[in-house]
């Protein structure tokens, strides 16, 4: 405790008040340079020898939490990832390397293991009910499913509010103004704590990581559980059929008249 | 240095970038992001601009990456030379003059000060240049003598409690930048290369004059000039190091900065591989892409197999150092080949982009230029001959390696 604060016991009691904990949340995906291949049997992308980073949203996330940390508005962040033995990297590289504090790693039994998205929300909705932070951060999607259900799920599953596709965000005492960004246009909210918040693209932009927090983060703890022991199980509840690529993409054609065109678009590409 | 629990079974994980360990992936990765973020954009300049990357070299030493294997204490990022090397390689893809730049400081530099100073030259000398605050240079060349480094002229006398020196050095990179020199003078001519001893100079000292700045084929970000010393006087305990030992300071240091130049030219190399297979991919001739023709494939074999041995080769002799082992031989071997395969691939590299290899639209004319010098520097190839020469026999002189015995045909001739 900085001694600075330390002064009449209200002014303690406000200093405990002001610092929040974060609870942010990593994901481990193909990284987004890659050019990503169906697995022959269609039932997933190719995943072995593939090069894999932190999930470009979420580092997003951990970046606005480090910075809250430094304006000290946050006084610990917690980093998890739910994900096989290579999420450590993650863990290490891209949270407890850029300020984190502690990371928590639910193991899966391999890389190759997917999580679903009410499963990843009821396995954070436990971690949150142990850690009891006050603002949970995370990417808006991951960049490999591009599922978008994870925060709401769980801002569901915990009854608090939730701040979503953020572009801004601002945080005082018990309450954050944020900016959502949304196909509608800015959307400014004002939100009460404990709150979900997910990550947009114009939030901030991430920091490098030092070479000697690189090197601190080998010591930081890193916990390793698993999702039974949270009693979650990760039984999937949807039967993937199959995985295809997208159609090629055919050259745009020609038309000579405007009824020809609408004739095309109702009968052709059926959008009318 | 290298953590103990890497040590045992896991031996095969320092042989390719996907099984390193994952502190060395993350300084990977942060390199390789900081390159093509930060130095793609301004390479071009700094060449063509003869600019002194300024902005991007501050940027490194809030990173940790001006003293990478100086430990925390002296303001340095505490790793290792295998990650000095990784990252040298990935800046140098981005920038070959940031690169030596960030080679001099850490290896000409930071190591010798770090392996011979005192404590208190350290908070000195070591602690502001580690951390990226001030940039050093490496003064040992003289217009006389480059590889003849034992046959210094530049000398040091002591009066009372200063050293007078005099002499001139020359092709000395980040010379208009440091802020301190270590130079290489002679206390007596007589004993050759035993009368040379290692000096801090600070540039601003009355008597030390720059020459002006070398028009280079390459590596223009980087300034290289001559290192002029006119009764240039500085305090006694600027000496670095023990009286004498300058000549031995000098080749040790020169074995360190022989990794971080591999790690450049394989930066470089891998610059000139990248663009030329991506090209290759895209340019059509003859009805398919110029990737499908096996003259193209045959170059593109050759640069990536020269590439991954060089690289191999810097990562054996980091290693090596990192342990604690001799390393100079491995050194040597990783120096010469990465500056060959840089100049090897950057040469193929403009020959499959063709006309477009030959102008500044594409990189690949700068890496062409820039990669020559890595065959010159920190020991001209020839040298590099010499001292693994010199070391393999050595070893054979000292041990007894059984060969099959002559005329060892006549037995099998002979009939019964």
């Amino acid at each position: 405790i900085n001694a600075e604060y330390m002064g009449t016991p209200s002014e303690c009691l406000f200093f405990f008040e002001m610092t929040l904990k974060a609870l942010v949340s990593i994901k481990r995906v193909i990284d987004y340079t890659v050019k990503v291949r169906v697995r022959p049997d269609k039932l997933g992308v190719i995943k072995d020898n593939v090069k894999h980073s932190c999930n470009p949203f979420d580092e997003i996330a951990v970046e606005q939490a480090v910075r809250m940390k430094e304006k000290k508005l946050v006084g610990e962040i917690v980093a998890v990832s739910i994900g096989g033995p290579k999420s450590v990297e993650v863990l290490r590289g891209s949270a407890l390397a850029l300020g984190v504090d502690r990371a928590i790693h639910v193991k899966l039994p391999t890389d190759n293991d997917d999580v679903e998205s009410l499963a990843v929300a009821k396995i954070l909705h436990k971690i949150a009910e142990k850690e009891k932070p006050d603002v949970i951060l995370t990417g808006k999607q991951a960049i490999d499913d591009d599922s978008c259900a994870v925060p709401q799920m769980l801002a569901g599953l915990l009854g608090w509010s939730q701040a979503t596709f953020i572009s801004e965000l601002e945080v005082s005492g018990k309450t954050a103004k944020i900016c959502r960004e949304t196909d509608a246009g800015m959307q400014r909210l004002e939100v009460s704590l404990p709150s979900v918040i997910s990550c947009d693209l114009r939030l901030n932009e991430p920091r490098y990581a030092k070479l000697p927090e690189i090197m601190k983060a080998k010591k930081k703890p890193l916990q390793e559980i698993t999702a039974d022991s949270l009693g979650v199980s990760t039984q999937p509840k949807i039967q993937i059929l199959e995985v295809a690529d997208p159609p090629t993409r055919a050259a745009g054609r020609k038309v000579k008249t405007v009824e020809e065109l609408i004739t095309k678009l109702k009968t052709e590409a059926k959008v009318i | 240095g290298i953590n103990a629990e890497y040590m045992g079974v896991g031996r095969a994980r320092f042989t390719s970038y996907a099984t390193l360990p994952q502190e060395y992936k993350a300084i990977r990765d942060m390199s390789r992001q900081f390159a093509e973020q930060e130095l793609f954009p301004i390479a071009a300049e700094v060449d063509v601009q003869h600019k002194f990357p300024a902005e991007a070299v501050k940027k490194l030493g809030e990173l940790g990456l001006m003293g990478v294997a100086v430990s925390q204490e002296y303001g340095g990022a505490g790793m290792d030379y295998l990650a000095y090397a990784i990252a040298m390689e990935e800046i140098s893809r981005g920038c070959a003059s940031t690169g030596v730049i960030m080679s001099v400081n850490n290896s000409l530099y930071s190591t010798p000060v770090d392996k011979y100073a005192t404590h208190e030259q350290k908070l000195q000398f070591l602690t502001p240049f580690a951390s990226g605050k001030q940039l050093g240079c490496f003064g040992l060349t003289e217009p006389g003598n480059g590889s003849d480094a034992g046959a210094a002229n530049t000398t040091a006398r002591l009066d009372g409690n200063e050293w007078v020196l005099n002499g001139t050095k020359s092709w000395i990179t980040n010379a208009h930048e440091a802020d301190v020199a270590i130079v290489f003078a002679t206390t007596d001519k007589s004993l050759k290369h035993k009368g040379i001893s290692a000096f801090l100079v600070p540039t601003k000292t009355p008597g030390f004059s720059l020459g002006n700045k070398e028009d280079k084929l390459g590596i223009r970000g980087s300034s290289t000039a001559n290192l002029i010393m006119e009764n240039c006087r500085i305090p006694k305990d600027y000496l670095l190091g023990k009286p004498g030992y300058g000549f031995k300071i000098a080749m040790s240091t020169l074995d360190a900065g022989r990794i971080g130049i591999a790690g450049q030219a394989l930066g470089i190399a891998q610059a000139s591989l990248d663009i030329a297979a991506k090209y290759s991919l895209e340019r059509k001739a003859f009805g398919n892409t110029i990737a499908k023709l096996y003259a193209i494939q045959l170059k593109l074999s050759q640069m990536a197999s020269k590439l991954e041995a060089a690289r191999l080769l810097t990562w054996k002799a980091a290693i090596a150092k990192d342990r604690g082992d001799d390393f100079t031989q491995a050194a040597a071997m990783a120096k010469l080949n990465a500056s060959e395969a840089a100049t090897f691939c950057a040469h193929q590299a403009i020959q499959i982009l063709g006309g477009m290899g030959y102008v500044s639209d594409m990189p690949a004319e700068r890496y062409y230029r820039d990669a020559r010098i890595t065959e010159i520097y920190e020991g001209t190839s020839e040298i590099q001959h010499l001292v693994i020469a010199n070391n393999l026999l050595k070893d054979y002189g000292s041990t007894n390696v059984k060969v099959p015995a002559a005329p060892h045909s006549a037995k099998a001739r002979a009939t019964d």
